[in-house]
């Protein structure tokens, strides 16, 4: 039974998140976003001067960028890194792919979010609780690096609609012509 | 009939690629897009010095037919410590002669990657994009991208300026004489 609320202010918000683990703290990415969960491969470098970007990763065929979000969201970057999570952000409606060092083990949960409030950083989507912690709920689009711009409220919701862990993208830009 | 289905299975995409060295990095290019590869010895005696020139990976120019090409350093262009040249491409449709360390070999890449969105930075105009050749991605330059308009503004002053000391020297000499 759903608790009493009016059911025109407090629409559904359940959702599935993942948790990751960045140093001390875990955050939550819509669930939706994630592609992969993915063990540390080597990294290229080529000259850029994109400085939130490390490198790239080829996986399946793919390339794509590296970014330290523990750098912005804990001051320090990570010493230990177990997995690259690949998550997808939008731009424009362009798909971008982009991996993210975690260091520990993510998990995959169904709860409720609230709404990030007008005070909350850009960076914040909303708040979850969860195994008596208070987790912040990630806006890639705005913590990885990408073009200047926010996501409209229409796609910040898309986002975190829908389920499943693995979703398989198949938005792929080739330019060869 | 399965034998006619696999007839008229289409053809990938492939391009021809020159795979080159700058300051041990390896980058790629469209072989279409070099007119000429000439030694820098070769050279050496054609080249005219910029002394005037404001950018720092140009220090020369050379006449090819009635047009003057900017000899661009790659290392310096890619923010790489420069090391001994020993090549120069001279890139079709620009008015580019790329310094280079050397070339690794001839291939041809079926697939070339957007650069990621992650990317924010003159990077965007360096490069086509990226490719994966034996697992390793390598990015794909722009041949247009090594000098931009406001950079060849810069370069024509300095090239008037060096013409003008050039005539103005064989003028003082015939005097001499």
């Amino acid at each position: 039974m759903t608790p009493a609320t009016d059911p025109i202010s407090a629409p559904d918000t359940t959702q599935s998140f993942v948790l990751i683990r960045l140093g001390e703290r875990r955050f939550a990415v819509p669930a939706p976003q994630v592609a992969e969960l993915v063990a540390p491969s080597r990294i290229f470098r080529f000259p850029h001067k994109s400085p939130e970007v490390e490198g790239v990763i080829l996986r399946r065929g793919r390339m794509i960028a590296i970014s330290d979000i523990a750098d912005r969201l804990n001051g320090k970057k990570l010493t230990t890194r177990r997995f690259f999570l690949l998550a997808t952000r939008r731009f424009a409606g362009q798909l971008d792919w982009i991996a993210i060092p975690v260091s520990g083990e993510c998990e995959l949960i169904t709860t409720d979010m609230m709404e990030a409030g007008p005070n909350d950083s850009p960076h914040v989507a909303g708040w979850l609780s969860h195994g008596g912690e208070v987790i912040e709920v990630l806006h890639l689009s705005v913590l990885t690096p990408g073009p200047a711009e926010q996501p409209t409220l229409v796609q910040s919701q898309s986002l975190v609609r829908g389920s499943g862990f693995v979703l398989t993208n198949s938005e792929f830009k080739e330019v060869l012509p | 009939m399965q034998a006619a289905s696999v007839s008229r299975a289409p053809q990938p995409r492939t391009e021809q690629i020159i795979l080159f060295r700058v300051s041990g990095q390896t980058f790629a290019i469209s072989s279409a897009s070099v007119q000429e590869v000439r030694s820098v010895d070769n050279i050496a005696g054609m080249a005219q010095d910029l002394p005037d020139s404001t950018i720092r990976k140009v220090r020369h120019s050379i006449r090819r037919g009635d047009r003057t090409l900017y000899i661009v350093n790659a290392a310096l262009h890619f923010g790489l410590s420069p090391q001994p040249a020993s090549l120069v491409f001279f890139l079709r449709r620009t008015r580019t002669a790329l310094l280079i360390d050397g070339i690794e070999k001839m291939t041809t890449m079926s697939r070339l990657q957007s650069l990621s969105l992650a990317f924010q930075g003159e990077e965007r105009n360096w490069y086509r994009g990226l490719t994966a050749l034996d697992q390793t991605v390598i990015p794909v330059v722009q041949p247009a991208g090594f000098l931009s308009l406001e950079e060849l503004t810069l370069l024509e002053a300095a090239q008037l300026a060096a013409d003008t000391r050039a005539i103005g020297a064989k003028t003082s000499g015939a005097h001499v004489q």
